[in-house]
């Protein structure tokens, strides 16, 4: 379990354009670019060796799975940052303004009144 | 010695500006009512006539990430970006430039050593929206230099509740030995109950309106211990996983100190509510 790096996904593509548009056509590609070399870099010089992706991690963030995300205790504001990115609109057009955010809470109401899963690393 | 004009505390709501500038047919019911709300808040600012605004927010995950989270930092710049990309995106806030205040910054600093706070400090520091949001609704002419104060509501492990006041408390009394005749206000920005990517989020309420009047009451009233029997960290996220915003508020009543405020108001909005309040200290013209 690493959640520190599921964070830094998180962090590193909801704060690019480019690779939250990646994200959003083909996940299975970005998530496996990131691995490779966007989540290792430090900076230009310089990259980590000591963190990686679990298999059950890396499926999660496949396929967009922010209900097992919340309850992996990956941090709320990363996940409903990046999910709004990429599912507001289409849902909006569709359905009407929040009912994305709306859908994402009826998917963790069993959760409702229980301690959440500790988002502490 | 600098004369402390007015303390703020306020929600940031980050959808205020999108709110009450969409076309008329987009707008929510109560957006009209929000900015009449928005602007008589913002008058308490400017009859305070300050010189320079000691701004308080938290960074969420803006600059500041899980490699180098600080607990507490000071801004001691120049000038300071604000506003981020997914901000942009997001919320629909335009970018800004902030003149610093790089010689209360540092005075400021020092102070908060000097009382057992071991403050980080950033010289290159872009705001996000926990700042440029109470700039938006209370001085949107973002004309005042700011020395920017960022903590952590955000990842545990958090400073207790205590701590925050007590901060607030250091920082009141370095404003008030700060030795320049020029007027003061600190503007700090924080939540009530509120829950982001859990199952309260996005209600027609904010997760727990009976705290929410509660937090309001003890702030009008600047009843610190009515806060501290009752506020914990585990206390705070019972009411929503991100209510622990609501301690910069009780950190803002620490600048103020235990006294009544003199505008408190509040709206009820879906997902959370909103609140502003203010305080004139003792002797304070206004």
């Amino acid at each position: 379990m690493s959640k520190y790096y599921v964070n830094k996904f998180l962090f590193t593509v909801d704060r690019d354009p480019e690779l939250l548009r990646r994200y959003k056509e083909d996940p299975r590609s970005l998530v496996l670019t990131w691995e490779q070399s966007i989540g290792p870099r430090l900076n230009d010089a310089e990259t980590s060796t000591v963190n990686f992706l679990t298999d059950r991690e890396r499926e999660v963030l496949i396929n967009h799975d922010y209900v097992a995300l919340f309850e992996m205790g990956a941090h709320f504001f990363l996940c409903l940052t990046i999910f709004i990115a990429l599912y507001d609109d289409e849902y909006t057009k569709k359905h009407g303004p929040l009912s994305f955010q709306r859908e994402y809470a009826a998917k963790l109401k069993h959760w409702w009144g229980r301690d959440y899963p500790t988002i502490a690393l | 010695m600098a004369a402390l004009a007015a303390v703020l505390a306020t929600t940031h709501h980050p959808f205020y500006l999108k709110a009450t500038t969409a076309p008329p047919e987009q707008q929510m019911p109560q957006a009209m009512e929000w900015k009449r709300k928005v602007e008589a808040y913002r008058e308490t600012l400017t009859r305070a006539k300050p010189d320079i605004l000691v701004m308080v927010g938290a960074d969420h995950f803006h600059q500041f990430f899980l490699d180098n989270y600080p607990t507490f930092l000071i801004g001691k710049a120049a000038r300071y970006d604000a506003t981020f990309y997914n901000e942009e995106r997001e919320f629909g806030i335009p970018k800004y430039v902030l003149q610093g205040h790089e010689e209360l910054s540092n005075f400021m600093h020092q102070g908060l050593l000097d009382r057992g706070f071991d403050f980080a400090f950033s010289h290159e520091l872009k705001l996000d929206h926990s700042i440029i949001c109470p700039i938006i609704t209370t001085r949107p002419q973002a004309d005042l230099p700011v020395v920017p104060i960022y903590t952590n509501i955000f990842v545990p492990p958090l400073p207790s509740p205590k701590r925050f006041w007590d901060l607030g408390r250091a920082i009141r009394e370095i404003i008030d030995a700060y030795p320049s005749d020029q007027r003061i206000a600190a503007v700090g920005s924080g939540h009530l109950s509120l829950e982001l990517g859990g199952p309260r989020q996005f209600q027609e309420h904010g997760p727990d309106p009976e705290f929410d009047r509660k937090a309001i009451d003890w702030l009008a009233s600047g009843n610190i211990e009515a806060i501290l029997e009752n506020v914990t960290l585990e206390s705070l996220g019972s009411h929503g996983n991100a209510t622990h915003g609501f301690m910069d508020l009780i950190l803002m009543m620490g600048i103020a100190g235990p006294q009544k405020a003199s505008h408190v108001d509040h709206l009820d909005l879906f997902h959370t509510m909103e609140a502003y309040i203010t305080w004139y200290p003792e002797g304070a013209a206004a």
